[in-house]
């Protein structure tokens, strides 16, 4: 195999990674945090 | 020194830790540094990437290949340092009893295995051309598995005591034992090039320097640097997400009390 294959092959692993986990993190604190400020303006 | 400036300067440094216990205080600060870190992180480790792919030369014996190292040094130091982080915050349960702690050991553990899974998935990626083969049972590799087996542990004991209601959404004593247990682990995987035979390189970068060239070395600043703050970033999404759960859950609570 050309050594680029395994450049490229190393950094899409990293970039599918690293989004993944951001997109995860950043979903699950938007919607806890949305949904105590429901709670928090319910009389 | 007498007794009493030591145990003055001691109650100080508790004051001071402590000022932070209080989640309202903690997520002031929390939510502008989030989003900062979190781009000036992208900007960095893009702009590092960019550099290391298209900037630098080819290495004379590895050839392109070398270019992997801009990713594979970030993750394996951040796998490492994730676990560090989850002991040094441990250790804060257990003897500061610090709420904030248990909530942030919890918060690591996730960003701390991906970046252990991609240290060795880059690595093994890394090691085909270079060594000829995938993997070898040596002992920096086998100890980053074991590294990578712990988190894993750790997610499953931490999520296990959060479902038990371990004091606001922290982890119980137990897991924290266990993360401060496992910190044994991270001097074997820094020293394991030293004290084994190893298909892996002996440490290039040191306190006394580099054994890299600088023509090659320069980019891999700015992805350790960006990784880095991502890190930060995503560590703080996942601790502001466990509180607005907290506060969920007490509300709920306070409502079914009617």
């Amino acid at each position: 195999m050309h050594q680029w294959t395994f450049v490229i092959a190393a950094y899409a692993v990293t970039l599918l990674g690293t989004a993944a986990v951001s997109l995860i993190s950043w979903r699950s604190m938007h919607r806890a945090e949305a949904q105590a400020e429901t709670l928090a303006n319910r009389p | 020194m007498p007794y009493w400036p030591c145990r003055a300067r001691a109650a100080k440094d508790a004051a001071l830790m402590h000022r932070f216990a209080n989640p309202a205080r903690f997520l002031k600060i929390a939510r502008p540094l989030t989003g900062w870190l979190f781009w000036s992180g992208l900007v960095l480790l893009l702009a590092g990437c960019a550099c290391g792919l298209f900037l630098t030369p080819a290495d004379y014996l590895q050839g392109q290949t070398v270019r992997i190292l801009y990713i594979h040094v970030p993750t394996a130091w951040l796998g490492m340092a994730g676990w560090t982080g989850i002991a040094v915050s441990a250790l804060m349960q257990l003897v500061w009893r610090h709420p904030l702690a248990a909530v942030a050991g919890r918060a690591i553990a996730a960003p701390g295995a991906l970046f252990t899974a991609i240290c060795l998935a880059t690595g093994s990626i890394w090691g085909r051309p270079t060594w000829g083969t995938w993997w070898e049972w040596d002992g920096r590799m086998t100890s980053m598995l074991v590294l990578l087996f712990l988190y894993l542990g750790y997610i499953a004991l931490a999520n296990a005591s959060a479902r038990q209601g371990a004091g606001q959404g922290g982890v119980s004593n137990v897991t924290a034992i266990f993360g401060l247990v496992g910190a044994i682990n991270i001097p074997i995987i820094n020293r394991s090039v030293v004290w084994w035979n190893s298909l892996h390189q002996g440490p290039s970068i040191t306190l006394r320097g580099s054994s890299i060239d600088m023509a090659l070395l320069w980019p891999l600043g700015l992805t350790l640097l960006g990784f880095s703050l991502w890190f930060g970033a995503i560590v703080l999404m996942r601790m502001r997400a466990i509180l607005a759960q907290n506060k969920v859950e007490a509300r709920m609570q306070r409502l079914a009390r009617g």
